[in-house]
């Protein structure tokens, strides 16, 4: 199963992060664990300047700005 | 080039609705319709422009840039011209500042980057060129990176590491040993476009209701408040109307898609312009949402001389602004 991460501290294109993921999970039919990270300390241990962040796995996959459906399936699969 | 928008308006207001065309109503439609086409096409055009800008030039590049060279100074210009270039959402100023902060870069130059980072913005850009020209907007944003500039160095003066929150302290105590891990993206331009695209149509999305209302508000105020109503209440050009409209203007959260279209109008209707852009740097580049997110990394001293600091700088260019334009 993936661990779906998606960091940020609550603004507007974080959410809009997290309903692109979603739908992409449903899309692909996958089992996923999608955890938000709004603590700071936390969201610094991934070496980011800029959110929100598309971590999976422990990978970042995408930061600063909210990827597209395709982007994250093709990070997914 | 806005010619066609203006013909289309004159077409919508005069013949399809046929309201007169030196009434009111006439005057506050035309201007609403024409005003909302433009600034909504030149938003798309910038904010795209400077998705491109920012995909071949990320933060990320800019942070290693700024940790490994020593400019004697200069490197406060180049955050801050840095700043004016890479949008980024304000709820990122928090990682932002901790990322330089990590990668050693001095408080001073990281505080040149916050300042005018949200000051001079792409969605500011647009409608700065939209409605006030190509003149006024590089002048706005040559002083909104001048400001940033001094701003940081002054700040940078005043040694104000001891009012960093403690983890951030323990943060800087070993900072410069992070490794500048950046990898280089090796998409091509036809690659990036459509994650650019799309990023620019959601920031258009979500600035459009506050681009409608502004010049909604703006429409109004065109039709129906006399030419040079606020010159005659301004008309000494009294000295405290510069400090008086920056520090009423820190409280109020806009974002630049609905102050602007307003500002317009009053300078159309006699507001002195320093006055004008003092007002709207203060409202956009200083907010109290960001100051509480700034509360994870600062002390509220800090905060405070953060926020003073930059007040004072903005009252004084609003100051120069009048005797200059």
């Amino acid at each position: 199963m993936k661990t779906i991460k998606i960091l940020g501290m609550g603004c507007p294109k974080c959410k809009q992060t997290e309903a692109v993921v979603q739908k992409a999970i449903k899309e692909l039919g996958i089992d996923a664990e999608v955890i938000k990270v709004e603590d700071i300390q936390q969201i610094m241990q991934y070496n980011i300047l800029s959110t929100p962040a598309l971590v999976i796995d422990e990978v970042v996959k995408s930061k600063g700005y909210v990827p597209t459906i395709a982007e994250i399936k093709n990070a997914l699969i | 080039m806005f010619d066609q928008l203006q013909n289309f308006a004159d077409w919508l207001i005069y013949s399809v609705f046929s309201v007169a065309p030196e009434s009111h109503l006439g005057e506050a439609l035309n201007f609403f319709v024409y005003d909302t086409l433009k600034i909504l096409i030149l938003l798309f055009l910038i904010i795209f422009f400077m998705g491109v800008v920012n995909s071949y030039f990320p933060v990320e590049r800019l942070r290693n840039f700024l940790s490994r060279h020593r400019f004697y100074g200069l490197e406060h210009l180049f955050a801050s011209i840095f700043g004016a270039m890479t949008p980024f959402c304000s709820c990122s100023s928090v990682p932002l500042f901790i990322g330089f902060v990590q990668g050693g870069i001095p408080l001073g130059v990281t505080f040149s980057f916050l300042i005018t980072s949200p000051l001079v913005n792409e969605v500011a850009l647009a409608l700065f060129i939209g409605m006030f020209g190509w003149k006024i907007t590089l002048i706005y944003a040559l002083s909104g990176i001048l400001l940033g500039a001094i701003g940081g160095w002054v700040l940078g003066k005043l040694n104000l590491k001891n009012y960093l929150t403690d983890w951030v302290k323990q943060l800087l105590a070993k900072s410069g040993t992070e490794k500048n891990a950046f990898e280089e993206e090796n998409r091509t331009f036809i690659e990036r476009i459509p994650v650019i695209a799309s990023g620019a149509w959601s920031i258009v999305k979500t600035v459009v209701s506050y681009v409608i209302i502004g010049i909604g508000i703006g429409a109004i105020m065109h039709g129906y408040v006399p030419e040079n109503f606020f010159q005659q209440y301004l008309s000494g050009g009294q000295w405290w109307t510069v400090p008086l409209a920056v520090i009423l203007a820190v409280p109020i959260y806009a974002n630049a898609a609905g102050i602007v279209p307003v500002i317009q109008v009053l300078v159309a209707k006699g507001v002195p312009i320093g006055t004008a852009i003092a007002f709207m740097m203060s409202t956009i580049g200083l907010s109290l949402p960001e100051a509480t997110l700034l509360k994870k990394v600062m002390t509220m001293r800090l905060i405070a001389i953060f926020f003073g600091v930059v007040v004072l700088f903005i009252i004084v260019s609003g100051f120069l602004f009048n005797l200059i334009l």
